[in-house]
């Protein structure tokens, strides 16, 4: 038994070295893709004011509407901006070579970025954008560091005028009775049309979106999981009444 | 049924081939938990072909369309997500089982005369399996799998006088490129697969010719009944057929909770920078091997210091070559008069547990990025690593170890 645990330990401790890491501080968020208003709002959100610049090629229409409960009529009407079929692949109309010059990089597909970046990445970078007249689009970001996008959701948002406080907990000063930090930003240069909680619900949509489109198979996975993992275990007693029965006689 | 057998039997031995093989095969009956890890090995080599061919029907070797074929495969194809987390999934599994199976060689002494060739066999395979694995890696097209090949297949370039052109003709290209993609393609779905089968063919005939080792490390075939049989010895079919059965059980069971709830294992399996796709022009700040190279990876690291006016690379590359090349000499290494860890002396099991930790650290520090005091652990666990090897001739000889039993202690 001892060597058992040992022979477990010796797999599982590589493992344990990749809790380290990641020098930024993040708001932690948990993605929910059997919330389906969640990611139908996500939906919107993306198709509305993403991806006009990123596309999401490597996903098609279709799958979205019929994951997501979104009737094909209503979505042609309303989320395909490009003329493309709800069979097709989910491009935009930006010219790659064309944005590089812009924005000094092509803006990148985010069909894998979750994944690639991580949800709470995704999170805090949508909600990090601040004033900073040092760089060209007079925008900077806490979590990506003289980033080339602009503050798209500038008109939600608005525009916070210092660093936000992401991956910031508030509290509270024990002798005064102050709270810092409550508010992820103090004070705004320009004004949106939603209030903190409302675009940071919003965000949260949207990345759920995101987290969604990275790994769509991934609800109907766990919950086929599930089912293995019973029908393996019932095969377990089988083998081992099988096994037992035959070794009953060896000594 | 038994005359169809008996027709076949009559123009190919089947009867005999499964006696030989299964029905009467006798294996030592005190088999223990390490036993499982040979037949798991097969069962994981079954699933990588099976879901290897399917992928290879949906998946496009060349650069362009390389990284949305698997995107492709994991969003279109029927059952797509399922066959590429079952085949990325068993690769890790491979390595988890075969390096447990190898322990349980070194631990039981099962290199050991008259099996010196089961164990060349067996590191002939995992040589294959490394290249097969490395080759693999670079498939889906993304960022860790370019960069990597980049740095494993630079490494070559180490070598004095013809490592430029090595590498280059490895590459066939001057960087890793869709020239590159399609011959390790050809490589990881047809040359080595057929290599690896002919070497698990040769690793079990091997074996079969002269059985099997077991726990006590001690020969079965010394003490027969009247019938021939060894006395310690059991039918392996259907005997450690349905004992394997349960590993299996048990194996899947474990195998499954990764391929359907954590497919990307933290990142240890499916490493995060592979969901973007492979861009020459862009360096990732962070370049690591898969978990199974990180132990090599960091011996590779750990060189940091020219000889003989060689670079420190070459001689990096040199030692993670012996790391793995020394192994193959195991059978000639160990002088000790008994097999298993459980009849040799203190010094045997120090050295093994050493071997095993330093292994393991050197694994973890392959993974992260060096530091200074990274790049002296992994220096001090390197030449532990070799010490095992070239001390094994004489702490084997020199300690003391227990008297052997006749008979096997289960």
């Amino acid at each position: 038994m001892k060597k058992l645990i040992l022979g477990l330990f010796m797999v599982i401790l590589p493992a344990l070295g990749l809790a380290a890491g990641a020098a930024v501080s993040l708001d932690d968020i948990k993605t929910d893709h059997t919330d389906k208003a969640s990611l139908q709002r996500g939906v919107a959100m993306f198709t509305n004011y993403c991806m006009g610049c990123h596309s999401m090629e490597y996903a098609r229409y279709k799958r979205v509407a019929d994951d997501l409960e979104i009737p094909v009529k209503l979505y042609e009407e309303n989320l395909i901006f490009t003329g493309a079929n709800i069979g097709e692949l989910m491009k935009n109309s930006m010219n790659k070579s064309m944005a590089a010059d812009w924005f000094g990089a092509p803006p990148p597909d985010l069909t894998l970025v979750t994944r690639l970046r991580g949800e709470s990445w995704v999170y805090s970078y949508l909600r990090g954008f601040y004033k900073d007249d040092s760089r060209p689009l007079g925008v900077n970001n806490v979590v990506f560091e003289a980033v080339g996008m602009p503050h798209v959701l500038v008109e939600l948002q608005g525009l916070c005028a210092v660093k936000p406080n992401i991956g910031v907990k508030a509290s509270v000063e024990p002798l005064s009775g102050n709270i810092n930090n409550a508010e992820i930003c103090p004070s705004y240069a320009i004004e949106g049309s939603m209030g903190a909680v409302e675009f940071d619900r919003a965000m949260y949509d949207l990345t759920n979106f995101m987290s969604y489109m990275a790994d769509p198979i991934k609800v109907e996975r766990e919950r086929l999981g599930v089912f293995v993992l019973i029908f393996v275990a019932i095969f377990f007693v089988f083998a081992y009444l099988l096994n037992r029965e035959y070794w009953k006689d060896i000594h | 049924m038994s005359k169809l057998i008996q027709w076949v039997d009559e123009r190919l031995p089947i009867v005999e081939a499964w006696n030989k093989h299964l029905a009467k095969y006798y294996a030592p009956k005190n088999f223990n938990f390490w036993y499982f890890f040979g037949f798991l090995a097969m069962v994981i080599l079954v699933n990588q072909l099976l879901t290897g061919i399917w992928l290879t029907m949906s998946y496009n070797p060349s650069a362009e369309g390389a990284f949305a074929s698997v995107e492709y495969i994991m969003r279109d194809v029927q059952w797509g997500w399922l066959l590429r987390y079952l085949h990325s999934t068993g690769a890790s599994a491979f390595f988890i089982v075969v390096y447990l199976h190898m322990f349980r060689g070194l631990l039981y002494g099962s290199y050991q005369k008259p099996r010196e060739l089961i164990w060349l066999f067996g590191m002939l395979i995992y040589l294959v399996l490394m290249a097969e694995a490395f080759m693999g890696y670079l498939l889906p097209w993304g960022q860790m799998s370019y960069w990597g090949a980049q740095v494993i297949v630079n490494l070559f370039g180490a070598i004095p006088v013809i490592g430029e052109d090595l590498s280059l003709w490895i590459r066939g290209d001057y960087l890793i490129s869709g020239i590159t993609l399609n011959r390790f393609f050809a490589l990881h779905v047809v040359a080595l697969p057929i290599v690896l089968l002919g070497l698990v063919v040769l690793h079990i005939l091997a074996l079969h010719e002269v059985g099997s080792n077991n726990p006590d490390g001690i020969d079965i075939k010394k003490h027969k009944d009247e019938n021939g049989i060894p006395k310690d010895g059991i039918p392996f079919h259907p005997y450690y057929t349905v004992h394997d059965l349960m590993g299996v059980a048990v194996f899947f069971f474990i195998f499954f909770i990764v391929v359907f709830f954590f497919p990307e294992m933290g990142g240890l399996f499916i490493e995060a920078p592979n969901f973007e796709p492979a861009n020459p022009l862009k360096t990732p700040a962070h370049i690591a091997p898969v978990w199974y190279f990180t132990p090599f990876y960091a011996m590779l690291r750990a060189v940091t210091i020219d000889f003989f006016g060689l670079s420190a690379k070459f001689w990096g590359v040199v030692v993670m070559g012996g790391a793995i090349a020394i192994l193959f000499v195991m059978p000639w290494l160990d002088r000790s008069p008994v097999r298993s860890m459980r009849y040799k002396g203190w010094m045997s099991r120090t050295a093994l547990t050493v071997f095993v930790i330093s292994f393991v650290i050197l694994g973890y520090l392959g993974l992260v990025p060096t530091t200074v005091g990274r790049t002296i652990t992994a220096q001090i666990l390197t030449v532990l690593y070799f010490a095992f090897f070239i001390l094994m001739p004489f702490y084997t000889r020199m300690e003391k170890t227990k008297p052997v039993p006749e008979r096997v202690t289960g």
